[in-house]
């Protein structure tokens, strides 16, 4: 069925078609549309799911542990200073290996007050070993939602689904919304290998000494790793059920380009028609998207960057003090591998400003310009 | 009469809680009245060592470990997640300590209260944060010596009324309990199982590194506070009917504070001036209980 909803309305979707059973979620600007939403669902019986009313996001994450520790299918949304207040819980879900999925429309962090959109809160959140995925549009945020599912009950990680604050959250956009019998065939109920059970008593999450602490963190890092794979498998599945795929990020005009930039989230529709604008003047401009954040796809990275000569990363967040997120993860996959390969790092978008094809061309002139970077940061749009 | 506690031992022995740990009796006789279809929900607190390191455990039943602020919460998402898959009969407790219920896990349960959430929510009050090593919390009785209310800036607050604001959500059940009275304790705990909703058990539980005595008065002193008056124990239903379940032989609070180093800086004046907070606080209590009763 094709319909013309917000990208909140696409999260809520998302969660009903993945069945989830337990709800528990807490307001907060651009996310509360997707509460209201999930809200109404419940409470027709559209979706048989517990809404919990909790009364802040630290319990809302706190609640989905407890459900997905029972065994429960769990889900939540959040942003900015929500998704903060619950970084000590976000740990404690990854360490306690539940599959959880929590959809964070980006929102810049305060002080000073801001509602607007900008990565700053969920890259903040890049170590807490949930797996990241930024979305370009609505359809590519229902379709993650179901997906995160099928990664996180195969690697026993969380997702955090990420989509821009307001440019997707309230944007309207015609999405297929496929049908519930259909979900269920690719994404079956939920039959967790470890569960709270009084037939089959566990203590879970018990202190580890020092001599065993280190091993369980292996562990998590080789979940983050078989992530990647089957995070590709699922898409592929996801495609072949569907018709729709996106891969862990996404090639578009790689091949022959001189500059290729690198952009999530919502930027990267602006930089399709700039490219597109481009290849038509007959100049090799290209575009690399980055869907996957978490695990970092640093071999996929390496293949297509290294190629490149000059690499235009566009960063909608800063990490104080050193630079662009997605651009130092991106200058640490190149370490040693793509030594005549530029990395610009341009900052743009912060506080929810626009990024419009004038600000990306603008990106793409200033790399033109230079054969290799003057400093890690060239901020974009910034008043005198 | 001799009164027999159920045979089913649901704590292992050999845990690690310190001899005399008035925390460790009442897990016991929790569990004795919960039955083996119970899960628990431990926060950071004492108990967070005393259920065990990786990989053994000192009960019997499930746990679930989980954030110092997150019991009450985390113990409702359990519940739900069960009932979610279809499973209704398992009761879920958190148990939590002073710091965890008091302090710093008070928003949470606040929060589960007013949905009513349906578990059973305990607080083992051991009156200071034990497991880091004593230092003051909000139910840290007034006068008392902790590592943060040192000589001589001793607590210079009343211990905060956390039955009061338990009472205050209109839960169905809040009980005080004591393990100086397993009968009362397991028929409070029973009580609760079979109500629906937010139950909550305060429990005054003995700390003999904390309150610095001899850990075999641990059951005495806990009995004496009962019977001083300091530590009544009653009921009250849905926020509003007080039931007193003992009655305490009203000793003076002296004996109960001069067995106990983190009292012994005392001066008599002291002792007085607490014989009337408690002197005045059950007169409250008895208001409640008489007004509750004539409204029958």
């Amino acid at each position: 069925m094709e319909r013309v909803i917000s990208g909140n309305e696409a999260v809520a979707y998302g969660a009903m078609l993945s069945r989830v059973q337990v709800i528990p979620a807490y307001p907060i600007s651009p996310q509360t549309t997707i509460v209201e939403a999930l809200s109404d669902f419940c409470a027709s019986g559209m979706l048989k799911a517990d809404f919990v009313k909790v009364e802040s996001e630290h319990s809302a994450m706190a609640c989905c542990i407890g459900a997905a520790s029972a065994g429960a299918r769990s889900f939540t949304a959040t942003s900015a200073q929500g998704l903060a207040l619950m970084h000590e819980v976000l740990h404690w879900a990854a360490g306690a290996r539940l599959p959880i999925v929590m959809a964070n429309v980006n929102r810049a962090m305060s002080a000073p007050w801001t509602m607007w959109c900008d990565q700053g809160d969920s890259l903040s959140q890049r170590d807490t070993g949930w797996l990241q995925f930024y979305c370009e549009d609505n359809q590519e945020v229902l379709d993650s939602v179901i997906m995160a599912y099928r990664i996180s009950e195969k690697v026993l990680l969380p997702s955090m689904v990420c989509l821009d604050g307001f440019i997707l959250s309230h944007t309207y956009e015609q999405v297929e919304i496929p049908e519930i019998e259909e979900v269920d065939k690719y994404l079956p109920s939920y039959i967790p290998k470890f569960k709270l059970d009084v037939e089959d008593p566990h203590s879970f999450h018990a202190a580890f000494l020092p001599d065993i602490y280190m091993e369980q963190r292996v562990k998590m890092q080789q979940a983050m790793e078989e992530a990647k794979a089957v995070a590709r498998e699922v898409d592929g599945e996801f495609g072949q059920a569907f018709g729709r795929s996106y891969g862990i990020m996404e090639e578009y005009f790689v091949e022959d380009a001189d500059i290729l930039l690198v952009t999530t989230g919502t930027i990267t529709g602006t930089a399709r028609v700039v490219v597109d604008e481009y290849r038509k003047k007959g100049e090799k401009i290209g575009l690399l998207k980055m869907k996957m954040f978490r695990p970092f796809p640093t071999e996929d990275v390496r293949r297509v960057l290294q190629k490149v000569r000059k690499v235009a990363v566009v960063d909608r967040n800063i990490s104080f003090g050193a630079t662009g997120i997605f651009a130092q993860e991106i200058r640490s996959a190149l370490h040693h591998h793509g030594e005549g390969t530029s990395v610009f790092g341009f900052i743009a978008g912060l506080g929810g400003r626009d990024v419009t094809p004038a600000t990306l061309k603008e990106i793409v002139e200033f790399a033109k310009g230079k054969e290799v970077p003057e400093g890690d940061i060239a901020w974009i749009g910034v008043k005198p | 009469m001799r009164y027999e506690l159920p045979k089913e031992e649901l704590l292992y022995s050999g845990h690690i809680g310190c001899p005399g740990c008035g925390a460790s009796l009442s897990m016991r006789y929790a569990l004795q009245a919960l039955g083996k279809k119970t899960m628990v929900v431990i926060p950071a607190c004492c108990w967070a060592t005393v259920a065990g390191f990786f990989p053994s455990t000192s009960l019997k039943v499930p746990i679930l470990h989980t954030i110092f602020e997150a019991a009450a919460i985390t113990a409702s998402g359990v519940k739900k997640g069960l009932v979610a898959r279809g499973i209704e009969d398992v009761e879920v407790m958190a148990w939590a300590g002073d710091g965890g219920t008091f302090d710093i896990g008070l928003q949470a349960l606040s929060g589960c209260a007013e949905r009513n959430d349906d578990i059973i929510y305990v607080c083992y009050d051991n009156e200071a944060y034990m497991n880091t090593g004593i230092q003051r919390s909000s139910a840290t009785p007034m006068l008392s010596w902790t590592t943060t209310t040192p000589n001589p800036a001793f607590k210079d607050t009343p211990k905060k009324d956390i039955m009061e604001i338990m009472a205050a959500h209109r839960i169905p059940y809040a009980a005080t309990v004591s393990p100086a009275f397993p009968e009362d304790f397991l028929t409070k705990m029973r009580k609760a199982r079979a109500i629906k909703g937010l139950r909550f058990i305060h429990i005054l539980s003995s700390c003999p590194p904390g309150w610095k005595f001899p850990s075999e008065l641990s059951v005495k002193i806990s009995r004496l506070a009962v019977e001083t008056k300091i530590f009544p124990l009653y009921e009250i239903e849905n926020g509003r009917k007080y039931i007193l379940t003992i009655q305490p032989k009203g000793l003076p609070v002296g004996e109960y504070l001069k067995m106990q180093g983190r009292f012994s800086h005392l001066t008599v004046k002291d002792i007085e001036t607490i014989q009337e907070n408690v002197n005045e606080e059950w007169e409250m209590l008895m208001a409640k209980i008489q007004l509750k009763r004539n409204r029958r």
